[in-house]
Order: C-alpha cells, then structure tokens, then sequence
C-alpha cells in the first residue's frame, strides 16, 4: 500500500477535526515548510522520526552507463534523511511481520 | 530548524487554526507517517519525495571494543529518495 497527501489530509480530518479544506492545505503547506528550510541549506529536525540534511558534493567521475562515456558529475547540494532512532528501531522490532509480508506480496 | 520551530511557522501562517490543533496536526502527520513506515507501506509525496523501507540482509558484524564477530540479524531501514522538485530547489542557488 502508498501513503499519499490524500491519505494524510484525510488522517487530519479525521484524528484532528480540520475540515477537508483545511487539512488539504495544511499537509501542502507542511512539507512546503520543509522545502524552503531545505532550499536555505537548513536542516529539518523532527524529534521521533528523522533529520533531513543538506549536503554539499564536490564534482566526481561518472560515466554514461550506456555508452562508458566518461562524464564528470557535476557539484550540487543534495537532500539526504535519517530516520530517528525511535523509528528505525520501532521497524527493526518489526522484521518478522515485514518479511511476512513482503513475501507475501512477492507471491501474489 | 525543530518541529516547534516548523509548528510556529505553520500556526503564523495558517491563523484561523488554534495553536493546540496545529501541533496536534504536525504530530498526527508525524504519527501517520512512522506508522506507515513500520507496517512496511510506502509514502509517496508529491514534489517532495517517497520514503519506503530497504532490506538489510544478516551480516558479520564485530563488536568495536572486544573485536568479537557477531551475527547481524537481517533488518529493513527506512530510506527516503528526494523527488525532482525538491531535488532542484535546493541545488539551484
């Protein structure tokens, strides 16, 4: 199954009481919140889920996997997540339902 | 910048919300989020990016201080790939 921003305006609609306007709105404009910290170089710290960083990487070799071309890559300032402990470790004491059901959707 | 200061910012911009429910909204994304993670689903936001969970397999691990090799049981990590817009919002500068 996907999460979209449907599916979390609609957590809003519910669990909070915004009206579906509001919660549309809000999870736009929270991760909109999010990019223009990240777009500043700012990192975004959400104590119990994870750290966004931005990260600067220098211009390294890369090559045209097709064609062995040698093409430099160039600098850029790249977007990297770590998830919290609290939620790395919430899914690692979920490995045996996830193995489960990866399976399973690799059965179907 | 925190969640208090991402929740401050959304309470100045969205003013006919109380504060109360502001925090309680960036806690339930919040919540909404982690929870789909641990069930193993993805999260696909548009024009910010997807998080999805890679699998780890077991592995030899040594413990640092006594170099001990220990068995590393397999595990799934959450991993998060930035989507186009977000990726080329904060390279052009």
């Amino acid at each position: 199954m996907t999460i979209t921003k449907a599916d979390l305006a609609e957590t809003l609609n519910d669990e909070i009481g915004l009206n579906k306007r509001e919660a549309k709105d809000f999870v736009e404009m929270f991760f909109e919140k999010v990019r223009l910290a990240l777009e500043e170089s700012d990192s975004v710290k959400l104590s119990g889920f994870g750290n966004f960083n931005v990260r600067q990487k220098n211009q390294r070799p890369g090559r045209n996997p097709k064609t062995g071309e040698e093409i430099p890559i160039s600098a850029r300032r790249v977007v990297t997540f770590k998830a919290s402990q609290k939620l790395k470790g919430k899914v690692e004491d979920n490995t045996e339902y996830l193995a489960a059901k990866y399976q399973q959707i690799r059965e179907s | 910048m925190t969640k208090s200061e991402l929740i401050e910012l959304l309470a100045a911009d969205q003013p006919q919300l109380a504060y109360r429910d502001v925090e309680l909204a960036v806690k339930g994304l919040l919540d909404r989020m982690s929870r789909a993670l641990i069930e193993g689903d993805r999260i696909e936001i548009r024009g910010f990016g997807s998080f999805s969970l890679h699998y780890r397999p077991s592995r030899i691990g040594r413990n640092p201080k006594t170099g001990d090799s220990v068995r590393v049981p397999d595990k799934h990590v959450p991993h998060f790939k930035p989507g186009r817009d977000l990726r080329e919002r904060v390279d052009n500068v």
